[in-house]
């Protein structure tokens, strides 16, 4: 498990506030992450973690620097193959859920396999065997508003594995939940990580959370100030 | 694949704001309605016109008298036969004569089929103890019988003794049969019948029975059994009970098959023109079904126009309801915009997404505007006593209209949807 999953080769990102001032909210940010890898970005809120993510994300585009994702040059690539690659690569779970309202768990879940091109049954059977998978299987016709903030969550999870990414991006995927179920959503991404090998990056700004990951990357003003080891590994 | 997906997602958020959804279809419910309700009274019209032309004959022509205008020529068809408004009113000397049709029918041997003449004796009523039944005596000839053929149920119909003796014989109908004689045709058969005019009273044999057809376009609003019904006799006896000059104000001419019709009124006009040169108020004057079909066609042509202009509007209106009321609804959806995006929806799938939703819309307020249009337009041509025909492609119009509406309304906030940046999408409160 040698291959880089993630490489971010100084990258910068400024964003442009009116002439002539610009703001660097990236200096250069150095990150490998390797295929399988569990890891934790951790930073306090205007630490450019969110930056980051969404960069990793493909959302945005770094200023300056490259970055490779699963071998692809992103920086290079156009809009309608970043929106491939978000829909093939990336499984992005939110602190606020962002299911789609008016649709179902399991509609929810087959989102992602409708804008990949995955045919009607395919699709159903998919997002029936991942919402079993989260534990939601009972409730897949109910809509986000009949959902309590973990079950929506384990909705969310359930639908960023849909395509079977390379990648599951979190951020702060706990941090609407009160603690016993953040522990639950947590359980999920471990057993994600330990019995499908999915590379995970969460991004939080709780060190009790980080430390249960593999590798602790901390965040400050834009620049990585720190690296350690979690208990996982 | 990604289209009947959408469709799907547009009618279950249609569903979900129900009212919304129904104000914002309102102003193309109007527009489609309008202009369907239009087209479905104009084609009933036309329908039954055209219905009405072949019972009676396209290239029948009806020739009578018309005032000279002392300003400028009466050019407009729909002026013609109004003779009485101003001026002196028709005198015996101003009449059609029987030698003027004499001549007419040995001039134009090749075109002429028959020439119809006939007399009104007024309406009344027809007696026989304290039962009664409406009647209008006509008087015609053979050529008018050949032109207004009456389905003889029992007995007989005038025949050329009848016409030559002037004789009092009647062909009454059978609803005066059911008012006088209980429906038994055979009883009236041979019958006299006694009709009072203006407290005159004349009597008739009854020689035959005709089954009554309803006139296509009738504002009448007696009830089944005060229906005024036509008693025909022979053109002579009504011409001797009148105490009519022997003259005509107007007939009717049936042409041979193949004759052009308007260039043999002409013809006409111009053979006429003999006689009348020299009368200073009367000119002779002649008109067709089809010329007739033509002013209605012109007339119904302007209101369709005034029709569409407003459904114009409406439909504009409307669209542009659709269209901010797309605006809002993105806005809502900012954040579900930004979570596809960021779940690889790519930004045709979402301008997609939201066109089919402007789509569906118009379309579910195209239908609802096709059904009501349909209905105020049945309501309307019954009404007016036609038939109800809803017109096909104004419905086919409706519908494609309704498409093209969406899609333009449609376009723009889509477009703006498709353009949002995944970020702010995500962030919006």
């Amino acid at each position: 498990m040698s291959q880089n999953m993630i490489r971010l080769n100084s990258v910068k990102k400024r964003f442009y506030i009116g002439e002539p001032k610009e703001l660097e909210i990236l200096h250069g940010i150095d990150l490998q992450i390797k295929e399988g890898e569990f890891v934790s970005i951790v930073g306090a809120s205007g630490s450019g973690k969110t930056t980051l993510m969404n960069i990793i994300g493909i959302l945005d585009k770094p200023t300056e620097g490259s970055y490779f994702l699963d071998g692809v040059d992103v920086v290079k690539a156009k809009d309608l193959e970043l929106s491939r690659i978000r829909n093939k690569k990336i499984g992005f779970v939110f602190q606020t859920y962002n299911l789609v309202p008016k649709a179902s768990a399991l509609k929810n879940v087959e989102l992602p396999m409708l804008y990949g091109g995955v045919e009607r049954k395919q699709r159903k059977k998919r997002a029936k065997e991942l919402l079993e998978l989260v534990g939601m299987e009972e409730r897949m016709h109910h809509k986000p508003e009949e959902l309590s903030g973990g079950q929506k969550q384990r909705v969310a999870i359930a639908r960023a594995m849909a395509n079977n990414p390379s990648i599951i991006l979190a951020d702060e995927p706990t941090g609407a939940l009160d603690s016993k179920t953040g522990r639950k959503i947590m359980d999920i991404f471990h057993r994600l990580n330990k019995e499908q090998g999915k590379t995970i990056l969460l991004i939080t700004h709780s060190q009790e959370l980080a430390l249960e990951t593999g590798r602790i990357v901390t965040i400050k003003d834009g620049s990585i100030t720190g690296e350690e080891k979690g208990k996982v590994c | 694949m990604l289209i009947i997906e959408n469709l799907i997602m547009a009618f279950s958020s249609l569903l979900s704001n129900k009212m919304r959804a129904l104000l914002t279809m309102l102003g193309i419910i109007i527009g489609i309605a309008s202009v369907i309700a239009i087209m479905t009274v104009g084609n009933s019209i036309s329908m039954s016109v055209a219905a009405n032309m072949e019972s009676m004959g396209a290239n029948n022509i009806t020739v009578g008298l018309q005032q000279k205008s002392t300003e400028e020529q009466v050019s407009e068809s729909g002026a013609r036969f109004e003779g009485g408004t101003r001026g002196r009113t028709i005198r015996e000397e101003d009449l059609i004569t029987e030698e003027m049709l004499e001549e007419l029918a040995v001039a134009y041997q090749q075109q002429i089929a028959g020439i119809s003449l006939s007399v009104s004796s007024g309406n009344g009523t027809a007696e026989k103890g304290k039962l009664y039944a409406n009647v209008s005596v006509t008087g015609g000839n053979e050529g008018y019988f050949q032109l207004n053929e009456l389905t003889i149920n029992a007995g007989r119909g005038l025949t050329e003794t009848d016409q030559e003796k002037g004789g009092k014989v009647a062909v009454v109908s059978d609803k005066l049969v059911e008012n006088l004689y209980e429906g038994n045709a055979q009883s009236a058969i041979g019958a006299m019948v006694e009709v009072s005019i203006n407290n005159r009273y004349y009597t008739y044999t009854i020689v035959g029975v005709y089954e009554y057809q309803a006139e296509a376009a009738s504002f009448s609003t007696d009830s089944e059994e005060d229906i005024t019904t036509q008693l025909y006799i022979p053109l002579k006896a009504a011409q001797a009970q009148n105490h009519s000059a022997k003259g005509y104000e107007q007939f009717t001419v049936a042409t041979e098959s193949g004759v052009d019709t308007e260039a043999f009124m002409e013809q006409l006009e111009h053979f006429f023109d003999r006689y009348y040169r020299k009368n200073q108020d009367y000119q002779i004057s002649a008109f067709s079904m089809e010329t007739m079909l033509s002013s209605m066609t012109d007339m119904l042509s302007t209101i369709s126009l005034a029709i569409a202009v407003i459904a114009g509007i409406s439909l504009l209106v409307g669209g542009i309801g659709v269209m901010n009321i797309m605006l809002v609804s993105i806005t809502e959806r900012t954040r579900e915009i930004g979570t596809r995006k960021a779940l690889g929806a790519t930004n045709g799938s979402i301008r997609l997404q939201f066109i089919m939703e402007a789509v569906v819309i118009c379309l579910s307020g195209g239908f609802m505007g096709i059904l009501s249009g349909i209905g105020i337009g049945a309501v309307l041509a019954g009404v007016m006593g036609y038939e109800a025909k809803a017109s096909m492609a104004g419905i086919l119009a409706a519908v494609s209209f309704s498409v093209v509406l969406g899609i333009f309304f449609g376009y723009y906030p889509a477009e703006k949807a498709a353009r949002m940046n995944p970020i702010e999408a995500l962030r919006y409160e």
